[in-house]
């Protein structure tokens, strides 16, 4: 009876330590997310080429280059915001196209006006997706089911909001997952911004790149966190 | 597929070297970004600065010149420029009168003009802007607004740069811009894909003896795809196509572009206006101006675009003004 109780308390969730993110460690993780994009550029141009004019890849990698250069120079911040938004504004001045501006929102719309923080904790981090996710929504005119990026973030975000007291590996577990399900339904979806507006149907059955891109990121960020963010039970 | 270029990831930055080099006498480059300025520009006025995507050219570097544009804005292969290349191309040529920006009707295009036009008002620097929506193939009338910008670009640039030196205000200027877009119309018809270069592919599938019409210069799909038909009926279909957008009355003037997709030729755009003209006369409509060449592209892209301005008094005093730029000329009348 005794070992029973004990055992349910060692498997209770709660019972792991959840270390906020430093910006030395958030720098590392957006470092590690510019090279998974970069390495992805094939496989999003492709996605683009079906759809739109073939340049998402070739964006999204000049964008990624320019804040492995940012954050590589980026002065010493006490500010985690200061991470998102230094590559939110190295993809905004650097992309071009809609993605540029729409994902310059991605990570610094959330960032912007906050009061600055030394350490990022899971609800910070999706309180910062949310925002962002609102701008993105507000600046494209774009709902569910647009076949636009938040086809894969607002399941995103959602799904974060759903964990309790997670770790930085759940919340980013449940993004990827809820990301890439979100991203895989867009085939089904004509699309309603962009040019691949001018395919009407003919857009059905192909996913949409920008969506894909979504994914892609959650995906690196919980690849990271894997490697570096390890859920620790307690001592 | 053959094509003439290095490395992929050159192609922006050895077009602009090239460019700006073969025309240095009109143009030079923004030294830190993609921005093509022209270097006798008149002073004291509000600026025009255009832009939009490369890989159109001339479109739209080929238009910054004498009673034209003071600067574009260039983005990478058939993407809009980023909102610093805008903002920085245009401080370039500011005169303290204000700056317009005219740009194609594209999603990025719009986002990123908007983006730059945000950071330049917080520099206190007075925009505006004039989107041109002439394919009249894109959208049906009810949305105007969605439709894209194609080779009526050169004429909407061409008023708005006459009106520019004419000393107008800032709204002045954006209104009898906005005129012109107003009563431009386009129509195209691809016979063949262009490319992005590097990407070596072709931007859409279209069978050897296939046509499109109303096909976008990125390939965005049209209205109507059919097997190939003689100049004639092409011509015919493009212009009654047009005329149902836009009524042209008995008496009217109008100014004619027969725009070149890419690999079309000089032959095939005669042979194309020889017909448009034939139709307008027998319309009673009167040409006050026509050009065949290829200024709105996409690389490789065969077939053509018939574009049509409608001109009033005011539009046709400032059509009149003379122009220069390597790519499009006009005498004085």
């Amino acid at each position: 009876m005794i070992s029973l109780v004990s055992l349910l308390i060692m498997r209770r969730k709660e019972d792991k330590i959840v270390e906020p993110l430093s910006v030395k460690t958030l720098k590392e993780m957006i470092l590690y997310l510019a090279d998974q994009i970069i390495e992805c550029k094939p496989l999003l141009t492709e996605l683009d080429s079906a759809i739109g004019d073939g340049d998402h890849g070739i964006g999204m990698e000049k964008g990624f280059l320019k804040v492995k250069e940012k954050i590589s120079v980026m002065n010493p911040s006490e500010n985690v915001y200061e991470v998102f938004a230094t590559t939110g504004r190295a993809l905004l001045m650097s992309m071009g196209g809609a993605s540029g501006v729409m994902f310059g929102h991605f990570f610094a719309a959330g960032a912007k006006n906050t009061e600055p923080k030394a350490v990022l904790k899971t609800e910070d981090f999706v309180a910062l997706m949310q925002k962002s996710l609102n701008i993105i929504k507000e600046t494209g005119k774009a709902e569910l089911g647009d076949k636009t990026m938040v086809d894969a973030l607002e399941p995103a975000v959602m799904a974060m909001k759903m964990q309790d007291e997670p770790s930085f590996l759940d919340l980013f577990r449940s993004a990827e997952s809820a990301a890439k399900e979100g991203a895989e339904k867009t085939k089904e979806y004509q699309a309603k911004h962009g040019r691949a507006i001018y395919l009407m149907e003919r857009a059905v059955g192909h996913q949409d790149p920008g969506a894909t891109s979504v994914w892609i990121i959650f995906r690196s960020f919980r690849e990271f966190a894997e490697k570096h963010l390890p859920d620790k039970p307690v001592a | 597929m053959k094509k003439i270029i290095n490395a992929a990831d050159q192609v922006v930055q050895e077009l602009m070297t090239g460019f700006v080099s073969a025309y240095e006498r009109y143009y030079e480059k923004h030294p830190e970004v993609n921005g093509i300025i022209y270097r006798n520009r008149r002073k004291n006025k509000v600026s025009l600065v255009v832009g939009g995507g490369s890989g159109h050219e001339p479109l739209f570097g080929g238009f910054v010149g004498k009673g034209m544009a003071d600067a574009a804005a260039c983005g990478n292969i058939f993407a809009s420029p980023d909102p610093g290349t805008i903002c920085e191309t245009a401080k370039a040529v500011d005169e303290g009168k204000g700056i317009l920006f005219v740009y194609g009707n594209y999603a990025g295009d719009n986002l990123n003009f908007d983006a730059a036009e945000e950071i330049l008002a917080d520099e206190g620097i007075l925009t505006a802007h004039v989107r041109v929506w002439d394919d009249c193939a894109s959208a049906p009338p009810e949305r105007t607004e969605d439709r894209r910008g194609i080779a009526g670009d050169v004429f909407v640039i061409k008023i708005a740069g006459a009106a520019c030196d004419a000393g107008l205000t800032l709204d002045e200027i954006k209104t009898v811009t906005e005129k012109a877009r107003n009563h431009t119309r386009s129509i195209g018809v691809a016979t063949s894909p262009g490319s992005i270069p590097g990407l070596n592919k072709p931007t859409f599938e279209l069978g050897e003896n296939e046509i499109e019409y109303g096909m976008g210069l990125h390939g965005e799909p049209g209205i109507k795809r059919t097997t190939m038909e003689p100049a004639d009926v092409l011509a015919e279909t493009l212009y009654v196509n047009l005329l149902k957008d836009m009524p042209v009355e008995f008496g009217n003037e109008v100014c004619v572009l027969i725009n070149g997709l890419g690999s079309t030729t000089i032959l095939e755009l005669s042979i194309i206006y020889r017909k448009i003209r034939e139709l307008l006369d027998r319309d009673g409509v009167i040409v006050h101006d026509a050009e065949l060449k290829s200024l709105c592209t996409c690389q490789e892209m065969g077939g053509f675009s018939v574009s049509i301005m409608k001109l009033d008094t005011e539009l046709k005093m400032y059509y009149d003004q003379p122009c220069f730029t390597p790519y499009y000329a006009k005498e004085g009348r």
